[in-house]
């Protein structure tokens, strides 16, 4: 059990006014707020700390390099990585996916291929066609289920030899759909090819073990984990990052230059070129230890009852619309109305102190297959209650008496 | 024709009127409902101002020496906006148009409607009815 009043003590960013109205916060699924400790610690960082990593051989330096490394300590445990060297440091889930999309494609030739589904984010989409058309090979997309998860059937049909890696949502950001990855990590293992998780969605909620998964790679982002924005994990098996080649070159990824030839250091500095955003990884810490001390299986026993007070209510309203699974589903409702428009909504819950995503939500074929323009999106976090989402669905109907 | 500053004025003393944003929001929407529906057929790409969230289609046309505006969208709220500026800058001379300051839009509370984040594709349309009327100015 969760003392909601107390968690909610720690962010104050959610004690305020907006439009008249106490916030009420359901936008989790875009990003989630940061508790003080986080905040103070990046304060604090800049007041006490800050210095350069891994460089200078100073005082400051040394707590620097010392803070962001325990940082990377302390996710390698959050995920159940083997080493920290699997742990690369970048600006978020995007960028971790690019840079796998960008280095991978050593492995990916004229005529391979590489599995999407189609209920992925644009982040999971746009970098591999990128990487099929540069390396002339071939993008695959799983087809989902009117019930909004994946057509596994098709995809066991889609998996041949040609397939050189397969990149999942590990929950949709759309649908709340929780993907079965351990079924497609271990069927897709079976053709030899990669896995990638794109964990942004889950991370906050579900407990992982990279290893027990045995994927080859997962990344997510901070921001969503009540951490600061511009910090994201990419974990990937040692043995692959080895083989690949530097992502971007400059300082800190390098062993030693010379206008000849120039050595690359070892992981995971290899894919960490430049000064990373040290305040926030070492913030991040404190992000980790809040979801620790509440506790991930808390967290998720808390949301999943929000999800479902929240559908129910939901449901009880005329011509309302829910899209995505019943069952094995994160905290995100998405959800239209009958002949409105869902941006009409999101205008008037904003009028209304309430925030909450309208729109494509950055999957477009998603939105295709269901033939709507967008959807509106209820998404929660640990820190919200039954009675913002009683708020909310009275705004709904408010919202919905005004448009029709 | 009256002036455009007329108009704007006269909408702001409109508005002026409403105690609450339910109101206001209620008028706005009532605007977009009475906004002649635009034939399926003129909602091509070519009369498409895409915006993130919700798609503007608008039309001009010269007729003597002023500019007519038609337009629709796909959400409410922005049919609303879009009823209000066809008021304004429907029936005006090229020049007025391409010269007006559209400070109602402010003064009447709406700004937020028209900020990049909103995406409706409100602030490309106003840019392509001015695009419109100077491109429009010496046919």
């Amino acid at each position: 059990m969760i003392d909601v009043s107390a968690v909610r003590n720690l962010f104050p960013i959610l004690n305020q006014k907006i439009n008249n109205h106490d916030l009420i916060y359901l936008d989790n699924g875009a990003t989630t707020q940061k508790p003080n400790s986080v905040t103070r610690s990046i304060e604090d960082y800049y007041k006490k700390v800050n210095s350069n990593v891994h460089r200078g051989a100073h005082y400051l330096s040394n707590l620097s390099t010392e803070k962001y490394e325990q940082t990377r300590e302390k996710i390698k445990n959050f995920i159940g990585a083997k080493k920290t060297c699997e742990i690369i440091l970048t600006k978020g889930t995007t960028d971790s996916i690019n840079l796998i999309a960008n280095t991978f494609d050593s492995n990916i030739n004229e005529g391979d291929e590489v599995i999407i589904s189609e209920m992925e984010h644009h982040s999971n989409i746009v970098p591999w066609q990128i990487c099929c058309d540069k390396n002339k090979a071939v993008l695959k997309v799983v087809p989902i289920l009117n019930s909004g998860e994946i057509d596994f059937d098709k995809f066991q049909s889609l998996l041949s030899k040609k397939t050189k890696l397969v990149s999942i949502s590990h929950v949709s950001n759309v649908l709340g759909t929780i993907n079965p990855i351990k079924k497609i990590i271990d069927l897709a293992h079976k053709f030899k090819a990669k896995v990638f998780i794109d964990g942004a969605q889950a991370a906050s909620h579900i407990k992982l073990d990279v290893q027990k998964l045995n994927v080859d790679f997962y990344c997510f982002s901070a921001h969503k984990l009540y951490g600061p924005t511009g910090v994201g994990v990419l974990y990937g098996k040692e043995s692959i990052l080895n083989e690949l080649e530097p992502y971007q070159g400059g300082g800190e990824m390098i062993k030693s230059v010379d206008f000849n030839k120039t050595t690359y250091a070892d992981l995971p500095h290899k894919f960490e070129a430049g000064t990373p955003n040290i305040a926030g990884v070492v913030s991040f810490s404190k992000s980790i230890d809040f979801l620790e001390s509440v506790g991930l299986d808390n967290i998720k026993s808390h949301q999943e009852k929000l999800l479902q007070y929240a559908t129910k209510k939901l449901l009880e309203i005329k011509d309302v619309i829910i899209y995505g699974p019943k069952h094995q589903k994160a905290a995100i409702i998405s959800f239209n109305i009958k002949n409105v428009h869902p941006y009409d909504v999101g205008v008037l819950l904003d009028k209304m102190g309430i925030a909450i995503r309208t729109g494509h939500h950055c999957a477009q074929p998603l939105m295709k297959k269901y033939n709507i323009p967008g959807t509106i999106r209820l998404s929660f976090a640990v820190y919200n209650t039954t009675k913002e989402i009683d708020l909310c669905i009275d705004a709904i109907k408010k919202s919905k008496k005004m448009l029709t | 024709m009256r002036l455009i500053d007329e108009i704007q004025q006269e909408i702001i003393s409109d508005f002026n009127l409403f105690s609450d944003w339910t109101q206001k929001y209620e008028y706005l929407i009532d605007l977009g409902k009475e906004l002649k529906v635009l034939d399926a057929k003129h909602k091509t790409e070519e009369n498409l101002i895409k915006g993130c969230q919700s798609n503007v289609w608008l039309i001009a046309k010269k007729e003597k020496n002023s500019i007519v505006f038609t337009a629709d969208s796909d959400a409410i709220m922005t049919k609303g906006i879009i009823a209000l500026l066809i008021k304004i800058l429907s029936n005006q001379t090229p020049k007025d148009i391409t010269n007006c300051d559209l400070f109602f839009i402010k003064k009447i509370g709406l700004s937020e409607h028209l900020s990049a984040t909103r995406a409706n594709g409100l602030l490309s349309m106003i840019k392509q009815m001015k695009l419109y009327a100077y491109g429009l100015e010496n046919k």
